[in-house]
């Protein structure tokens, strides 16, 4: 009773109080495209077009279609994961390192079977292909592994220590591109010496996208899906996330469930990683991630943990990544009009759940 | 200045948490306010400290209705609040504290004249704080101090202290009695809320024991000060205020034992030469066997190492020393999945916080207990134990209810719904705290038919009815002390409130 004293004095009651949920979210939603419509027109230029432009320069040519899969294809697979420490209740913000860390594994494993001007190998082409994202996932895994030690065993907290080992991630790709895996002759922001193109990944016809990469992300989703509705794990997961402290008097093993949630992100972010360097970059690159794992955050964040949704708010970010792409050349704005656009719906649709939360009827029970 | 309340009433939703409260301190008194945990102690110094506005009722400061419904209000009248958690800035110094939320503070800050000011009131009360170290390295006491000498350069002319002695040393303690009494000697009013009977019975002039949201008692313990009982340790008359104040705090008559024999022969848990230690306690039981199906009450004032004992037989905490057998196992030190897999279940008293997960319903609660069974959840199973589990316990909800949603009552039927069978030791904190009488008396038949099946119970309670009703054996803790069991049909009021006391 002392403890649920003080905020009934600190809460007067909303004027916008005992609505429905829904129609806090859709208004939240409704707002946000206003304000990204104002955003455009401040810039200079009529929304409707920007609009235009944008479908254009995602969908308009296969090539580009192709770009927004490619794009896909690991948001999914970092958004899968992030399902999981989400679920336990992690903010785990060092999956861009997890990323980092898989494509230097994977890197790591095609330079070591096929040294720079070696044409022949151990292993054929497509197994070493196998072998690099098997363990750009065990990268990714010892990353997110990393974080989870730091935090269950070290009580750092999740983001910091994320945080703290994407700088070092980056940190030690940088290294590796500068120093012992510079290209011949000059080191370069650029990256790595590619790889030979017998070590790329298949695509769709002439495009970006390929095939493994956009299999790996659905099979990453529908593995996610099924675990976190029809399994004890998921259940656990969620029980954690919720109440760390009651979870593990019913006898949920905490520590091995939050340190299992950062092993499957880190596998997955690890796997995306790889082929990040295998299927888009073919060499290792300092910003090998490509800020997706920041992207799959807000992915995650906008559908409230829920996997089933993300498919389709992955395809719109993507889409929305690679159609801004266009708008610097046809209409002289920037291209990180796309990373407002993206930032106003989540904070929006954030802020629709919240008040939902707060002030929404509650259901009759 | 004389501090009045008169005829206090509060609501919080369908719980009268004040019921027609009148509270008089006089000026240059300390004023003891008694009462267990939900008594509605805090919720009465809150609303004289503006934290909590009133439905109804008068405050009369020094003979004049005061008008106060914010902190700020009651700071303009000299009322001063000292909360349990210190509400200070611990990335502040301990200065920069001092000088905050001042209601003189002019546009720029004088930091030399405030340290002086700080300076001077800590050589009064021979407080020893370092005016430039940051709040965050402070212990609680020290902040305490902080606050204190805070409060009193804003002017606070009535102090409330609540909670006080809780987290402190024992130095500190001896510190801030001194104080207070200063203080009290200057005129200043001072109101001190706890549950704790040796504080109160040391330093108040004056103890008003509140229970259930109402005034029970009164007690003007000068006369029983008289006697320098301080410099010869506890003596009869010690025990006689004791006695007293443990009567008005649980009433006079005890109910009497309703249980059923339930025991068998063999122990299921044993503690021997068990040592308990948290920052503040630490207790010892040399022995204790506990027979399948026999109830160990468990009395005392609350925050007396109850909780910490519970949690140590669970297997939630270790203890210092000592060993724990359960059903012949040696489980000292073991992980608790360890006493989980030997029967031993703990029921926690906050069951939202401790025992339940928001946001699951019950049959996933249902389904996260069966989850040790293969790698996917068996729906079908769980709707149909949780189907069960809501008929047998009566539970007022249904399988897909989220258990934030059930109330008090049916969220302790769903933990008692929840409990592993077998079950060798169960463990409980206040098992049926904010039930009503039928829900009570269920509960209690489910229980003792888990003892038919040779299932132990150690509960703690603050119903004094409910422990003597239900148990066996009775064990009492008091100030760091435990006693030895005593069989619950020899107890009076009288001897359990004298062992509540301190006195076996």
């Amino acid at each position: 009773m002392e403890g649920t004293a003080a905020p009934q004095t600190m809460n007067p009651p909303a004027p916008i109080a005992g609505l429905p949920p829904t129609v806090y979210r859709i208004g939240a939603f409704v707002i946000s495209l206003i304000l990204v419509a104002l955003v455009i027109f401040i810039s200079g230029a009529s929304p409707a077009t920007v609009i235009g432009r944008m479908v254009g320069g995602a969908f308009g040519t296969a090539d580009q279609i192709g770009r927004v899969i490619a794009t896909l294809s690991p948001l999914l697979l970092c958004a899968a994961g992030l399902v999981y420490t989400f679920n336990a209740g992690l903010y785990n913000l060092g999956v861009e390192g997890q990323i980092t860390f898989g494509a230097i594994a994977a890197t790591w494993t095609l330079r070591l079977l096929y040294p720079e001007g070696a044409t022949a190998s151990l292993l054929p082409p497509p197994a070493a292909i196998a072998l690099a994202i098997l363990v750009g996932g065990v990268g990714g895994i010892a990353w997110g592994l990393l974080a989870g030690a730091l935090h269950v065993y070290g009580r750092i907290s999740e983001i910091f220590a994320g945080l703290g080992l994407n700088f070092a991630a980056t940190g030690i790709a940088i290294y590796l591109i500068f120093g012992p895996w510079k290209r011949p002759g000059v080191a370069s922001l650029s990256g790595t010496q590619p790889f030979d193109e017998s070590l790329w990944l298949g695509t769709f016809g002439r495009t970006e996208a390929t095939p493994v990469a956009l299999a790996l992300g659905l099979m990453a989703l529908i593995i996610t899906i099924g675990v976190m509705r029809n399994t004890y794990f998921g259940l656990r997961l969620r029980a954690v996330g919720r109440n760390l402290r009651a979870a593990y008097v019913l006898g949920v093993p905490a520590r091995r469930q939050l340190l299992s949630a950062f092993l499957i992100c880190g596998l997955f972010a690890g796997v995306a990683g790889a082929l990040q360097v295998v299927g888009v970059f073919h060499r290792l690159i300092p910003n090998i991630s490509s800020n997706l794992g920041f992207l799959g955050l807000l992915v995650v964040m906008l559908v409230n943990f829920d996997p089933l949704w993300i498919l389709p708010v992955a395809f719109f970010f993507s889409a929305l990544n690679i159609g801004s792409l266009q708008l610097p050349l046809s209409l002289g704005l920037e291209s990180s009009l796309s990373g407002v656009i993206q930032g106003l719906l989540v904070l929006f649709a954030l802020l629709g759940r919240g008040l939902a939360q707060k002030y929404g009827r509650k259901p009759e029970g | 200045m004389n501090v009045e309340l008169r005829h206090i009433h509060k609501h919080f939703g369908s719980v009268h948490a004040n019921d027609d409260v009148s509270l008089t301190v006089a000026a240059g008194t300390i004023h003891g306010l008694l009462g267990e945990n939900g008594a509605g102690k805090s919720t009465l110094v809150k609303i004289l400290s503006g934290f909590i506005t009133r439905d109804s009722g008068e405050i009369v400061l020094g003979g004049q209705p005061a008008h106060i419904q914010s902190p700020a209000d009651a700071l303009r009248y000299g009322i001063g609040m000292l909360h349990q958690d210190p509400l200070d800035f611990p990335p502040l110094t301990v200065i920069e504290n001092f000088m905050a939320g001042s209601p003189a503070t002019p546009a720029l800050l004088n930091a030399r004249a405030a340290e002086r000011n700080f300076r001077a009131l800590c050589r009064q009360f021979h407080f020893d704080l370092d005016p430039h170290a940051r709040v965050s390295d402070l212990t609680v006491g020290e902040r305490q101090q902080l606050e204190i000498v805070r409060l009193l350069a804003n002017g606070a002319g009535t102090l409330i202290l609540d909670e006080p002695t809780t987290g402190i040393s024992a130095t500190q303690k001896t510190l801030l009695f001194n104080a207070l009494r200063q203080l009290a000697q200057e005129g200043k009013s001072i109101i001190f809320v706890s549950h704790k009977l040796e504080d109160v019975e040391a330093l108040c002039d004056c103890v008003t024991v509140m229970r259930r949201g109402r005034v029970v008692g009164e007690l003007n313990l000068r006369p029983y000060r008289a006697n320098g009982q301080d410099a010869h340790g506890p003596t009869d008359q010690h025990f006689e205020v004791t006695a007293r104040i443990v009567e008005m705090m649980f009433g006079k008559e005890l109910a009497l034992p309703v249980k059923p024999t339930t025991h068998q022969d063999d122990v299921i848990l044993r503690l021997d030469g068990l040592l308990l230690r948290s920052d503040r306690l630490e207790m010892r039981i040399e022995h204790l066997a506990v027979r399948r199906g026999e109830v160990i009450g468990i009395a005392g004032l609350e925050g007396s190492g109850q909780q910490l004992f519970l949690l140590t037989c669970a297997g939630l905490e270790h203890p210092a020393a000592g060993s724990i057998h359960v059903d012949g196992r040696d489980l000292t030190r073991k992980p608790y999945s360890a006493f989980l897999k030997a029967g031993v279940c703990y029921l926690p008293a906050d069951r939202l916080r401790d025992g339940l997960i928001s946001g699951l319903s019950i049959q996933e609660h249902v389904a996260l207990r069966m989850s040790n069974k293969g790698l996917f959840i068996d729906r079908a199973a769980a709707a149909q134990e949780a189907e069960r589990a809501i008929a047998t316990f009566n539970i007022r909800g249904r399988p897909d209810t989220a258990v934030e949603q059930l109330s008090g009552g049916n969220q302790q039927r769903t933990q008692l719904a929840l409990m592993p069978s077998p079950l060798n030791v169960l463990l409980m904190e206040h098992p049926t705290r904010g039930l009503d009488i039928e829900s009570t008396l269920w509960v209690w038949q489910q229980l003792i038919a888990r003892c038919n099946q040779g299932t132990a119970i150690l509960f703690a309670s603050s119903d004094l009815d409910e422990i003597v009703q239900y148990s066996d054996r009775v064990i009492v803790f008091s100030g760091g002390r435990i006693s030895p069991p005593i069989a619950a049909a020899e107890l009076t009021a009288d001897s359990l409130g004298q062992m509540i006391g301190g006195r076996f």
